[in-house]
């Protein structure tokens, strides 16, 4: 019997040289990623996904269209499960989390095709998010016990004021199927941070908005961060934005990262020009 | 003390009450009157029963938004834990009230119960093929209590399958026998027992609709997706949804049971399934006052129509489609609207409203 | 011996299991609809070719022509006036269409034909025998049980070069796969569910009469446990396939002859209900059933 043949090891470097901010260096990342992808099929969608994020801060994911951005987010959020690779939430792997129990650890997100509890309340999509703080049980409910109102009341007023940071007050009690679309987009974010989430993905958060409602948009994003004291991932083709806001950014491909590093790093880089912009200017 | 500010769906709910209420009232009168025929008399207790049952799997079609096309088959469960409970209490609680509340509970919890049972493999598929495993559960209850024994004797319950294997004491009974069902059961359901567990049926269902449950349980239909990425456990409350609707069936099951003479397994079939999910469209998913109106009205239609008799499936059936026609096609429920007015289609949306 | 004997005729119920469910399958595959109404259309065929052949004297090839024949009718006439103008209506209004239309079949053929027994004529005997006998006569095999198999192979490989080989067949794969885009490519989706519906009942014609030569008493009500239970094998094999209607069909029919012959005629039911469930919780998409993956 001879010896079974292998392909040498390759040997990966750990920890990362993934980078976070300056500022965040005190703190573990909140997110670290270390080789993620998956497969569909025979197909490699995402391949050798390395990136770390820092607690406060506001990260950028962009690429060409179809370069596998959602899907790293529906990676980070189990939505898909990954076939390789590891993903540290605050410092614990997640591999065997749901996406109801990722979101309990921390990370919460907005969906590219706005997903809202289109025939519940506003405030209903708020309180939705705020689900897992509420404590009460079935019984309570059903029962209308004291605790019931309690929980609800205190819901009630977390609700509105979460819906002031957007000055979404008056639409509580809208069915959110029926606000307009930068409405329906504010909510979501809103949904998402209800849920007092670590890291906070957005997916394309200013698409279909005017010059105007972007900034506004920039604005707000760094005001939550500041705010809430959390991380921010978001995916936009918007470059104003992405420029503006974002402090690291990786460039995705074809499933793979290209490029990585601060907005003046990546608006000069070679591959990314090439790839990315393919030549063109904006 | 802040004011009590009633939206929109606390009113209908509480439109939804007094309609029950007045409908009770009036109906009693009529009865006390002697304006309700025997047969309208006989009717009432079943239609109690129906309007249950709509109700309940309102529950899981309309607010949780998935199709269950075996809901007879929590009914059923109901119906023989119900009837055996009361058939072998009989001596131990003289009192028929407190008899049949008992049973009630029973046959809920075994419903409840079966649908723990069913519920875990089920609520793991999704659309139709949720659809089609709710149907086999159904008949698969059917085909089990088809063929099921439960005598009663000083010893206590004897339970036997396939074949009577039974041997029973001197002075024990048999309670039931496979295909022949319970025979010869002492009637104590009333109508203001059935009165009673619809009520009790709103405000279980309003309530938990209106809770956090409810909330997660909406969020569910309206999109998974999105309330899994807000940590919501989906097996946890669609489980709960799945179980309140097959316990509240469970419920009605045994006050249908209580009201008849026999009960057959081979009566609780896919084709009464059916039937029930007609009340719920009919009356809109997720509207409960429609699923009230419509159980009660298409109860009580087969009756109103004796006069066609042989015609009478076929006119149920041309109507059922003619319905379908108007309520949902655009060009048909356009011209409707203009017929009659103001004439909304039920949507999905108005859940519990 | 006997075993082999139940073998054979699972796979014959399982033949005309199968070729109900290809109707339930390719309904599915176009329109994306349960049409529940399909089991009546079966009995409606076995009525005809009962007619032709019993009260009329017809030849039995003429009657299960003449029943193909009106089925394929009743089925497009169903389709255009029942489910046409729900294309854009919710499932699970056109779900209870169907119900509705399968209990008015039910009980215009009540009407009709009584709801009394009719003894289905067996007219496959070739040469005065009913079958042909092997081992020396242990082993029977009805000649209805040949040709129920037969028909069904027979089906199966003319259905496959038609969706395969045709325009018609090619279109109706498109319409399937995305109905707006077929349409966009120029492709008739009306006429083409049509063309469906149509195919579906004569199948159904022929399931009607194949059942009834093996199990010969129609009743109004003689579709409907087949048909749900056909309607089982398409989920079973993964709707939508049409190979795994065969095959789901097939299974479903020894699993139900071994299961009334070895373990219980009565629980024979739940038994094969119970099959269902398992294969349905380790395949949720059925035996042969596609994948689905949710888009995020």
């Amino acid at each position: 019997m001879s010896a079974p043949k292998r392909e040498p090891t390759k040997l990966v470097p750990v920890p990362s040289t993934n980078k976070i901010p300056e500022r965040d260096i005190g703190r573990s990342p909140v997110l670290e990623c270390r080789h993620l992808g998956i497969d569909f099929g025979g197909l490699t969608a995402v391949k050798d996904f390395d990136m770390a994020i820092g607690r406060t801060e506001i990260a950028g994911l962009i690429g060409p269209n179809g370069a596998g951005k959602t899907t790293v987010f529906n990676l980070l959020t189990k939505v898909y499960q990954p076939t390789r690779g590891t993903i540290l939430l605050d410092g614990v792997d997640t591999h065997n989390m749901n996406t109801a129990q990722v979101n309990m650890a921390g990370i919460a997100r907005t969906f590219q095709n706005i997903r809202l509890f289109d025939n519940l309340s506003v405030e209903d999509n708020v309180k939705l998010g705020l689900h897992n703080y509420i404590d009460y049980g079935m019984w309570s409910g059903i029962f209308r016990l004291p605790s019931y109102w309690k929980a609800e009341k205190a819901a009630h007023n977390q609700a509105m004021e979460l819906l002031s940071i957007f000055h979404m007050e008056d639409m509580a009690n809208a069915k959110a199927g029926s606000l307009p679309y930068g409405a329906q987009r504010r909510l979501e974010i809103l949904r998402a941070l209800a849920t007092g989430p670590k890291l906070l993905l957005l997916d394309e958060p200013a698409a279909g908005m005017n010059p105007s409602e972007t900034a506004e948009l920039m604005e707000n994003i760094v005001k939550i961060r500041d705010q809430f004291q959390i991380a921010v991932l978001l995916i936009e083709h918007d470059m104003s934005l992405v420029m503006g806001i974002c402090e690291g950014i990786c460039v995705l491909d074809f499933g793979q990262i290209i490029a990585k590093g601060t907005p003046e790093e990546i608006q000069n880089d070679p591959a990314v020009i090439k790839a990315y912009l393919g030549g063109r200017k904006e | 003390m802040k004011k009590l500010r009633l939206n929109k769906t606390s009113r209908t709910n509480f439109l939804t009450y007094g309609m029950v209420v007045v409908l009770f009232v009036v109906l009693q009168i009529m009865s006390g009157g002697g304006m309700l025929s025997s047969t309208m008399k006989g009717q009432l207790v079943p239609i109690c029963a129906y309007v249950v049952m709509a109700l309940s799997l309102n529950l899981t079609v309309g607010v949780l938004g998935e199709l269950s096309l075996g809901h007879a088959g929590f009914m059923s469960v109901g119906a023989f834990a119900g009837a055996v409970t009361a058939a072998a209490l009989q001596n131990a609680i003289p009192s028929g009230g407190l008899r049949l509340a008992v049973a009630m509970i029973i046959g809920a919890l075994f419903a409840a119960v079966a649908g723990v049972l069913i519920g875990i493999p089920v609520l793991r598929l999704r659309g139709d093929y949720l659809a089609i495993v709710t149907l086999a559960f159904g008949e698969i209850i059917k085909s089990i209590i088809n063929n099921l024994y439960i005598g009663m004797d000083a010893g206590g319950l004897h339970a036997s399958l396939i074949n009577n294997t039974i041997v029973l004491e001197e002075g024990g009974r048999m309670i039931l026998s496979g295909p022949m069902g319970i025979p010869g059961i002492t009637k104590i359901s009333t109508f203001t027992a059935g009165f009673i567990l619809i009520m009790l049926s709103l405000v279980i269902i309003f309530n938990l609709v209106n809770s956090r449950a409810g909330r997660a349980i909406m969020a569910l239909r309206d999109n998974r997706i999105a309330a899994e990425s807000v940590g919501i456990n989906v097996t946890q409350y669609k489980m709960m949804a799945f179980v309140t609707s097959a316990a509240l069936a469970g419920a009605a099951g045994t006050l249908f049971a209580m009201g008849q003479n026999t009960i057959i397994a081979s009566k609780f079939d896919f084709n009464q399934s059916i039937l029930i999910l007609v009340f719920v469209v009919l009356g809109g998913q997720g509207r409960m006052w429609g699923s009230i109106i419509a159980a009660a009205a298409l109860t009580i239609l087969p009756e109103l129509l004796r006069g066609f008799a042989d015609y009478r499936m076929l006119v149920y059936a041309i109507v059922l489609i003619l319905v379908m026609l108007a309520t949902n096609n655009p060009t048909l429920s356009g011209f409707f609207s203009r017929l009659f007015g103001r004439f909304r289609k039920p949507q999905k949306g108005d859940a519990a409203r | 011996m006997t075993f082999l004997n139940h073998l054979i005729s699972g796979i014959s119920l399982g033949s005309v299991y199968a070729i109900i469910a290809l109707g339930y399958t390719m309904v599915y595959g176009i329109a994306k609809m349960l049409n529940f109404a399909h089991g009546d259309v079966i009995m409606v065929g076995a009525y005809i070719c009962f007619f032709a052949v019993a009260s009329y004297g017809l030849n039995p090839i003429i009657g299960i022509l003449l029943a193909m024949l009106v089925c394929t009718v009743l089925g497009m006439l169903i389709e255009r006036l029942a489910y046409k103008p729900l294309r854009q209506a919710p499932s699970l209004a056109v779900l209870i269409t169907a119900i509705g239309m399968s209990y008015f079949l039910q009980n215009s053929a009540q009407l009709l034909w009584s709801a009394n027994n009719k003894m289905f004529p067996s007219f496959l005997n070739f040469g005065g025998t009913t079958g042909i006998s092997l081992f020396d006569g242990q082993l029977t095999i009805a000649w209805t049980t040949l040709v129920t198999i037969a028909a069904c192979v027979i089906i199966m490989i003319g259905l496959t070069l038609f969706t395969g080989k045709t325009k018609m067949g090619k279109a109706m794969r498109a319409v399937s796969e995305d109905k707006g885009a077929a349409q966009l490519m120029g492709i008739n989706v009306n006429t083409t569910i049509s063309v469906t519906f149509a195919i579906g009942s004569a199948l159904a014609a022929i399931a009607g009469v194949l059942l009834c030569s093996s199990y010969p008493i129609l009743v109004p009500t003689t579709g409907s446990m087949p048909g749900i239970k056909a309607f089982t094998a398409a989920v079973f094999g993964g709707i939508g396939s049409i190979p795994g209607a065969l095959l789901g069909g097939v299974l479903l029919g020894v699993i139900e002859i071994f299961a009334k012959a070895y373990i219980s005629t009565q629980l024979s039911d739940a038994i094969v209900f119970a099959v269902l469930i398992i294969v349905l919780l380790f395949k949720p998409t059925g035996l042969l059933g596609k994948q689905i993956r949710e888009k995020v």
